[in-house]
């Protein structure tokens, strides 16, 4: 692995409150690598956003190191600080333009404050602008936008000064779910065409799910589970990370679905896990009919996760009570299987006690 | 009514008005953004955050501000007479208003700048902005509609205020309707003055309207 582009050692970040004081970053260490989209994702308070403010030095972080493109920013002065901000770039969930300027006006602010003279940024608002597709919004005042229009006047913005380093706050919370996708699939040109650094805070596992190599889970200021994204939504550790991930994948079903299903399929009900490690349904098939056992889908569903398959289905098998439980064995040779039972003798789903118990 | 000799006389009191109100608003004006910005500055958890000052700045604007401007007038003679080496006259009475306007002027712009999304400050420090650029560059075009409509708030508390200029000797239109309205028994002279003073605030808060709705950008 190359140097990280962003550390973090033992940060904290404590405010002192009317009655004691509030650890809003309680002693984070991680490693941001270069070129990657790093997620962040906690409930509201769990101190992402108070996390991804060391990064810039927005917040003085009240102890450890932070370390950002090899220099350690917790050790700056004010003046210092101006110009590692102006290297990286921020977009926020309210978009923060300013409504005194037009859209090329705001696109052009970090190049005045960054000291670009007048025909160097004009060329350069012009190219922004065409990347992030709203060219013939130039002379517009934001009021005038829309929310996703808003969101890519602030990423032409955060990219105006090549930076290094993309964070975004919470960027697609205001927006609704078809531009979110928009502007999450720009964030991914952004890092794919110009290799910036993403780094995504938010607390939908949607967000992560579509758009992230690696995240971390943040509960009360700590970070709890720092993985690949896709182990995190595979093999959920923590009960907080299970509980994200139950709320981005809904192929498995949950207790009231399972009764309800149920009383429709009174027969042997399996869940089988589909993941990209060549359990691929055709192969499902195969050993059903080999064991002699006739199945229909009766839920479930296939997604992507960081660009890989992922999902479970849940089968209603069909057959002779023997050749059903060799069905079983063989699928369990290769895939994750949750024998759920039949109506008349049920088995529990181990996987699903936990998230209903797991802490807030 | 002999409005032969009164009307140079009331050209005269509006022309006596007219430099009160200018100088009182130029430098109430100029004054109380600065400790306006002071107010907001300094504020606790903003961008220059500093108590003390804050503390001091605060307890000044709510001294000044809610003493009658009567009252203050006559308070602040032995200050006027280091400054202006009288109490009685135009200029003492200009900058006993001046000082006024400043500190009302003042809690105005605090208010109008305490109303800007602090996500947008947030932004341009993000981008590596400065207290100065941030002052010129979101702070006072962000806040700029209200804070017109402050301004012309401003005009008429200070056109308002000026009518008691006739009592240190300073003239003006509020004295004109006095001296050769009310003592004379002379309603007309009155009504007249009252309606001078109707066109001048309709016409000024016609003209902030106007401004601010341009500065709104909306």
């Amino acid at each position: 692995m190359s140097e990280p582009i962003i550390s973090l050692r033992e940060a904290h970040k404590v405010f002192s409150a009317r009655h004691g004081e509030i650890r809003a970053v309680d002693g984070v260490s991680l490693d941001i690598q270069p070129g990657e989209i790093f997620g962040v994702i906690g409930y509201s308070g769990a101190g992402k956003s108070t996390l991804v403010r060391l990064i810039n030095a927005l917040e003085p972080a009240t102890s450890g190191s932070v370390v950002v493109d090899g220099v350690d920013v917790t050790a700056l002065r004010e003046s210092r600080l101006r110009e590692v901000r102006a290297g990286i770039g921020m977009i926020f969930q309210q978009f923060n333009l300013l409504g005194s300027r037009t859209v090329a006006a705001n696109v052009a602010y970090p190049l005045e404050v960054a000291g670009w003279p007048r025909a160097k940024r004009d060329a350069r608002v012009a190219e922004l602008l065409d990347f992030v597709g709203i060219t013939d919004k130039a002379g517009a005042y934001p009021a005038k936008l829309s929310g996703g229009q808003k969101q890519r006047v602030g990423i032409a913005r955060a990219l105006a000064t090549n930076p290094r380093i993309l964070l975004a706050d919470e960027c697609t919370s205001a927006l609704d779910p078809e531009t979110t996708a928009d502007v999450l699939a720009l964030l991914r040109r952004v890092n794919s065409e110009f290799g910036i650094t993403v780094v995504v805070i938010t607390h939908e596992m949607d967000v992560v799910r579509s758009l992230c190599d690696r995240v971390a889970v943040m509960e009360h200021g700590r970070v709890v589970e720092l993985d690949d994204t896709y182990r995190v939504f595979s093999a959920p550790q923590h009960p907080v990370s299970r509980r994200f991930v139950a709320s981005a994948l809904k192929d498995r079903p949950t207790a009231d679905v399972l009764e309800r299903l149920r009383v429709r399929h009174p027969g042997r009900l399996v869940t089988v896990g589909v993941d990209d490690a060549g359990h691929s349904t055709s192969r499902l098939n195969e050993v059903l009919r080999d064991a002699g056992v006739d199945s229909t889908v009766v839920y479930g569903g296939i997604t992507e996760v960081a660009r890989r398959p992922y999902g479970s289905l849940t089968l209603e098998l069909i057959g002779e009570p023997v050749r059903i439980q060799q069905g079983v064995t063989a699928l369990r040779a290769f895939s994750d299987v949750v024998d759920l039972g039949t109506a008349s003798d049920p088995h529990e789903d181990p996987s699903m006690a936990p998230i209903e118990e797991g802490s807030r | 009514m002999d409005w032969e000799r009164l009307t140079p006389l009331l050209i005269a009191a509006a022309g006596e008005t007219a430099f009160i109100v200018l100088i009182a608003m130029a430098v109430g004006g100029l004054c109380g953004l600065a400790i306006g910005l002071g107010l907001y500055l300094f504020r606790p958890g903003n961008l220059l955050a500093n108590r003390i000052a804050f503390g001091v700045l605060n307890v000044a604007v709510n001294i000044v501000r809610p003493i009658p401007f009567i009252i203050f007038l006559m308070a602040i003679g032995p200050l006027n007479r280091l400054v202006t080496g009288s109490t009685i006259g135009i200029e003492p009475f200009t900058f006993a208003l001046a000082f006024m306007a400043t500190f009302v002027f003042a809690r105005l712009v605090e208010q109008n700048l305490l109303g800007i999304d602090p996500g947008v400050v947030e932004a341009a420090r993000a981008m590596g902005a400065g207290p100065v650029r941030i002052i010129a560059t979101v702070l006072i075009p962000e806040a700029l509609a209200p804070l017109i409509l402050g301004f012309t708030f401003l005009f008429v508390a200070v056109l308002d205020a000026s009518a008691v200029a006739g009592y240190v000797g300073a003239g003006g239109l509020g004295d004109f309707a006095i001296v050769h309205g009310y003592r004379q028994f002379d309603w007309g002279v009155t009504a007249m003055v009252v309606l001078v003073i109707i066109v001048i605030v309709h016409a000024v808060q016609w003209l902030g309207n106007t401004l601010a709705r341009k500065a709104l950008r909306r």
